[in-house]
């Protein structure tokens, strides 16, 4: 189960593993091809150029696979799509709940990953 | 015209761009504004400080634009988009706009990052945005039980208690349509009468599960990591409640994105909304508006595309005289 979107894809649980310790810097977006997941993946998008040291990647929320993000801790009091996780040398190192703007998304990349 | 981003911003390192026309807003409307404008050869940029749809994005089906029975609001923002491109239309997104001076004849802008545009009209098609409460609570729970989307969210408060905030069509269609999940539905409204349709209104109040609280309004969210309870004000006695839920969803309106135009010389109304005549030019010669940000009654995705098409036109009867202008000028 994978979204329509031109972002790389994150299909399993284990295929998230590898990617977090393998990859210094990554930003993962769970959730539908819903209004409020939408305008994260295009921003998303448009940020791949710009923040070459992080690998941006959707995953499918209603894949059964997507367990590793819905159960993750950070994630125990969010009620609003998507679910988007940001991995620091495997580790969680923020998570936010429903759509974010432009500046919210990269003030959390510049906080945690660097410019 | 520029072939991608890249070439675009290098360019626009070195000195200012000029264009004919500069859109400022890539929703319906400055889409529109775009794709006729470039269709007309005239050169075009677009800029946008998110992405292209605006609020057109947020639109999970759209069943009543003309000529196509179903489609998304991502896929008609996305079909927009291509069609302008294709019409070599330039497009800048996730900008910020520092400066401008859109009183010369030459239009000037300069972005947050530095580069400089100039152009000899400007189309102001910035839109709206979801109106927030503005109430304690409401920025800490939103995705914590605070929603602006009941499609999206409704299936997290599956027979839970919620409450709706608003009176219009949309906060009455999304009161039913959450009852499909919820325990039950508290609709609040701060006017002693809805401003939505009747049927809709109707049919809200013949839900069993949707509990109507008029008069009254939200003063504060609580909680810790996520939303416990409401605050809510009757606005006749004062009296204060708290109500305990799990999640509120509103839809009480948008308001205009002309917050950069605050105490320029582009004239706005007491809602902070743009003032035009009927050429869809505002009070400054050669500066257009379009879409939601205009005042206006009705804000639908057709109406955007009728504003974007009447500034067009008439920015380019603008630009084509100004051309004329400087051609006689050099002739004589």
């Amino acid at each position: 189960m994978v979204l329509p979107t031109p972002l790389k894809h994150v299909e399993t649980a284990d295929e998230l593993t590898k990617i977090i310790s393998e990859k210094e810097n990554v930003m993962v977006c769970c959730g539908r091809m819903g209004p409020m997941c939408i305008p994260v993946y295009g921003i998303m998008e448009e940020l791949q150029d710009e923040y070459e040291h992080v690998e941006f990647r959707d995953m499918a929320f209603d894949s059964p696979e997507a367990h590793i993000i819905r159960n993750l801790p950070e994630c125990s009091s969010f009620m609003g799509l998507p679910f988007t996780v940001y991995y620091k040398n495997g580790k969680v190192a923020a998570a936010t709940s429903s759509i974010q703007n432009r500046e919210q998304i990269t003030s959390i990349l510049d906080k945690e990953f660097g410019k | 015209m520029y072939k991608n981003r890249r070439q675009l911003i290098h360019k626009t390192t070195m000195e200012a761009i000029h264009y004919d026309s500069i859109i400022i807003g890539a929703g319906p409307a400055g889409l529109t504004a775009g794709i006729y404008l470039s269709r007309a050869k005239a050169k075009t940029l677009i800029l946008d400080s998110g992405i292209a749809g605006g609020q057109m994005i947020l639109t999970h089906e759209i069943a009543n634009y003309p000529g196509i029975e179903s489609i998304s609001g991502y896929e008609l923002s996305n079909n927009m988009r291509v069609q302008a491109r294709k019409f070599g239309c330039d497009m800048l997104s996730g900008i910020s706009i520092a400066q401008i001076d859109f009183e010369s004849e030459v239009k000037s802008l300069k972005l947050s990052n530095g580069k400089s545009f100039t152009a000899d009209s400007i189309i102001l098609a910035t839109g709206g945005r979801s109106r927030m409460i503005g109430a304690p609570g409401e920025t800490n729970f939103k995705g914590r039980g605070i929603s602006y989307c009941a499609t999206c969210d409704g299936d997290f408060f599956q027979d839970k208690e919620i409450a709706v905030i608003g009176g219009g069509n949309t906060a009455l269609e999304e009161a039913v349509a959450l009852t499909k999940y919820a325990s039950k539905v508290t609709l609040i409204h701060q006017f002693d009468h809805f401003q939505g349709f009747k049927h809709a209104e109707e049919e809200a109040r013949a839900n069993e599960k949707i509990h109507i609280q008029l008069n009254s309004r939200v003063v504060s969210f609580n909680g810790n990591d996520k939303l416990k309870s409401i605050t809510v004000e009757n606005l006749l006695t004062h009296e204060l409640t708290d109500i305990e839920l799990d999640g509120v969803f509103i839809f009480i309106g948008y308001e205009a994105n002309t917050d950069f135009l605050q105490g320029r010389c582009i004239r706005l109304n007491e809602r902070q909304e743009i003032v035009t005549d009927d050429k869809l030019q505002t009070n400054v010669q050669g500066v257009f508006a379009a879409g939601d940000a205009l005042a206006k009654r009705f804000r639908q995705i057709t109406t955007a595309v009728s504003d974007g098409t009447i500034a067009a036109l008439n920015a380019l009867e603008h630009i084509n005289q100004r051309k004329q202008k400087a051609a006689e000028a050099k002739a004589s």
